[in-house]
């Protein structure tokens, strides 16, 4: 696979790039939303937390949450992009879908104001309601996602999952009132402890909070059905043939690892992985061995210069070489994977530069060269 | 308490950090809080359990001991001491109620952190000696930390009485005495770097003690000073570098002197960043640790603390 086969593929219509935080999925998705569009796609890009360079290159305004017309990119095509507001995302689904009259008590509710800014896995559901919300307006052919900056990149898929079940109101239910709710069952298998436990978190937490807490689940509980629904449709549109994910990893262990989890995580929900793009390498650009190197610069008398060049190659090239043995170890659990490597530049200002990361991704997936 | 922007490596200046405040025949305490058992992979052990472990023996006859807070388990913990839960408490945590329950107030999480970092501060052995001589904390990222460290701002999210609310008053006083410090790591470069100055601001104005900037990964300088911002600016005389190593005795191929070149203007570039990034950072206390071409081992973790010892981090020997 090359970058150019999936963006020019008209039946690719979502291109979902994940990783680990810190590898630059913002930069690879804003790179690849604009080779696509400059390629004759009718494309829009989500960006999660850009950069402040990243964004100001893009044209992105910090309250927009709704996509901008990027200018200068594409004749045939077009770029929009935007970037996620996560709590006026999460407010207008709720005045989209309450009853009338029920938004406001939510949105007035000083628990609500808590999940919707600080509960973990806000960004990455309101990452997705957004998601589903440009796919359903089918004004763009391409929609190119960032995902949110987590640890792991298994988030991006869990969290909704995790919210949902918070939401869904049982625990809180069994918390406030653990002697009318739920159910014989469950009481039986926990016993006295739960009514001991409910209490103990009633202290500590206030009975004023779990009141906020249990108002918000009742307001909310009408629209629980629907808000699931949505959650478990764009998951649905995520395992769907016109879905290509892009792994995105650094050449260092942690970030590695991740993409390993991910991949084989993807494969499990029989999601389509696209390929990886391992971000930051540094590439010998010339043929000579690190010993070589090194011996000849200490050979050397009065040319500083030259001795310079020769050590500074000499660490490059064992670089490339723990970034490559870093990389095998992945590709030997998950060979099929194909990956694109993309050398390291420095922080991207301008259309121009997102330009010459696309160039490195639809760079044919060569082998570095590891001088040895 | 270590913190820093995700990805500058901030685990492991805390575990160098223990290991050299821990030379001389002290002890240290390092504590994980995020649940991802850093240090275990840091230091090639198994996952740490909820309790404190020795994991590394320091030059001079210290030892580093190691515990990962596990949030459940300390607020499973705290409802033992207070209320008999006996075995509900297991299946409490089964169900998920002890998530919900954390889930429900963050800032219950964070008293819950802090509050068995400072347990660990002030505990005492038989004769009132300290079981401690420096407790090292790997706190959460910048973005998060002083949220994190603003004890008064959780509390006021809890019960106005309480357990745990006597706990917190005493952690609060921990945290803004001379005791505490907030380490900050960095790379030389512009992101980490602007986080940096954020923080630092942040925690001042939270009354929290800033305390070393730690730019970890510093690259070698191979050029000459002077040579930095021309070859920066993309001018590099090949001749001059063919024919010095053509002295060298070695003749190499036009294409290889190119390939020299572009590396040697990346290099230049690199190099002018991390100089750019340490002018911005002329304010703070500063510590450098270089950077590890083969990546961080067990080995290398001592070779990190003894670059904080050359630079005057330590406690001294033990009386």
């Amino acid at each position: 696979m090359t970058i150019d086969d999936l963006i020019d593929d008209p039946t690719t219509r979502v291109i979902v790039c994940c990783g680990s935080g810190g590898v630059g999925k913002t930069t690879t998705s804003a790179a690849v939303a604009i080779r696509a569009a400059e390629r004759g796609r009718k494309v829009v890009v989500l960006t999660i937390d850009p950069a402040r360079r990243l964004a100001q290159a893009l044209g992105l305004k910090i309250l927009g949450n709704e996509p901008d017309l990027v200018e200068g990119v594409g004749t045939e095509g077009s770029l929009h992009a935007m970037m996620l507001d996560m709590r006026r995302t999460f407010d207008e689904m709720v005045e989209a879908h309450a009853e009338p009259g029920r938004a406001e008590k939510i949105l007035a509710n000083p628990f609500y104001q808590t999940i919707s800014t600080s509960f973990s896995g806000t960004q990455e559901y309101m990452a997705m309601e957004k998601l589903g919300q440009l796919a359903a307006t089918e004004k763009w052919d391409l929609i190119v996602v960032d995902t949110p900056p987590s640890r792991s990149a298994l988030d991006f898929l869990d969290a909704p999952q995790r919210m949902s079940k918070f939401l869904d109101g049982r625990m809180i239910r069994l918390l406030s009132a653990p002697a009318r709710a739920g159910g014989r069952g469950l009481r039986k298998i926990v016993g006295a402890g739960f009514t001991l436990f409910a209490k103990a978190v009633s202290t500590i937490l206030g009975g004023q909070m779990l009141a906020d807490a249990s108002a918000f689940v009742q307001a909310f509980d009408t629209m629980f059905g629907g808000f699931r629904e949505r959650a478990t449709a764009t998951y649905e549109l995520l395992r769907s043939p016109g879905t290509a994910f892009l792994v995105i990893a650094a050449p260092e262990p942690d970030a590695l690892r991740e993409a390993a989890y991910f991949v084989d995580r993807l494969s499990t929900e029989e999601m389509p992985l696209a390929g990886m793009v391992l971000n930051r390498t540094h590439p010998v650009l010339a043929d000579l061995s690190a010993s070589q190197s090194r011996a000849a610069a200490d050979g050397l008398r009065g040319a500083p210069l030259a001795a310079a060049v020769l050590r500074l190659h000499a660490d490059r090239v064992d670089l490339a070489a723990r970034e490559e043995r870093l990389l095998a170890r992945f590709t030997k659990a998950h060979g099929a994977v194909p990956v694109t490597r993309v050398p390291v530049v420095p922080s991207v200002g301008d259309l121009d530069g997102l330009r010459e990361i696309g160039g490195h991704l639809a760079a044919a997936p060569a082998r570095t060269r590891t001088a040895s | 308490m270590v913190t820093g922007k995700g990805g500058t490596g901030k685990t492991t200046v805390a575990a160098a950090l223990a290991l050299a405040l821990a030379t001389g025949g002290r002890r240290t305490l390092l504590i994980e809080v995020e649940g991802r058992q850093g240090i275990a992979q840091l230091f090639d052990t198994p996952p740490l359990p909820y309790e404190e472990r020795r994991i590394a023996v320091a030059p001079g006859g210290g030892e580093v001991r190691a515990l990962a807070v596990d949030v459940e388990a300390a607020l499973l913990e705290y409802f033992e001491m207070f209320y008999r839960l006996g075995m509900a408490g297991r299946t409490l945590r089964r169900m998920g109620a002890v998530e919900f329950a954390t889930t429900l107030a963050p800032g219950l999480r964070d008293v819950l952190l802090t509050g068995k970092a400072k347990e660990t501060v002030n505990r005492t052995d038989s004769q009132g000696r300290f079981a401690y001589d420096a407790v090292v904390l790997d706190a959460p990222p910048t973005g998060r930390v002083v949220t994190f460290l603003d004890v008064t701002r959780a509390m006021a999210e809890l019960a106005r009485s309480g357990p745990i609310h006597g706990q917190a008053q005493g952690v609060v006083k921990v945290l803004h005495s001379d005791w505490t410090a907030v380490h900050v790591v960095t790379l030389l470069e512009d992101l980490p770097v602007t986080e940096t100055l954020e923080v630092l601001d942040e925690l001042r104005a939270a009354g929290l003690r800033p305390g070393a900037v730690i730019a970890n990964q510093v690259r070698p300088q191979w050029l000459p000073d002077r040579s930095v911002v021309a070859a920066a600016n993309g001018r590099v005389d090949a001749e001059r570098i063919r024919s010095g190593i053509a002295a060298a005795g070695l003749d190499l191929p036009s294409d290889v002197i190119e390939g020299l070149v572009s590396e040697t203007v990346e290099h230049a570039r690199q190099v002018r960043g991390e100089s750019l990034a340490l002018a911005r950072l002329a304010e703070a206390p500063l510590l450098e640790l270089p950077r590890l071409i083969d990546g961080v081992d067990l080995g290398s973790l001592y070779e990190l603390a003894e670059s904080l010892r050359t630079q005057g981090v330590g406690l001294g020997a033990a009386r």
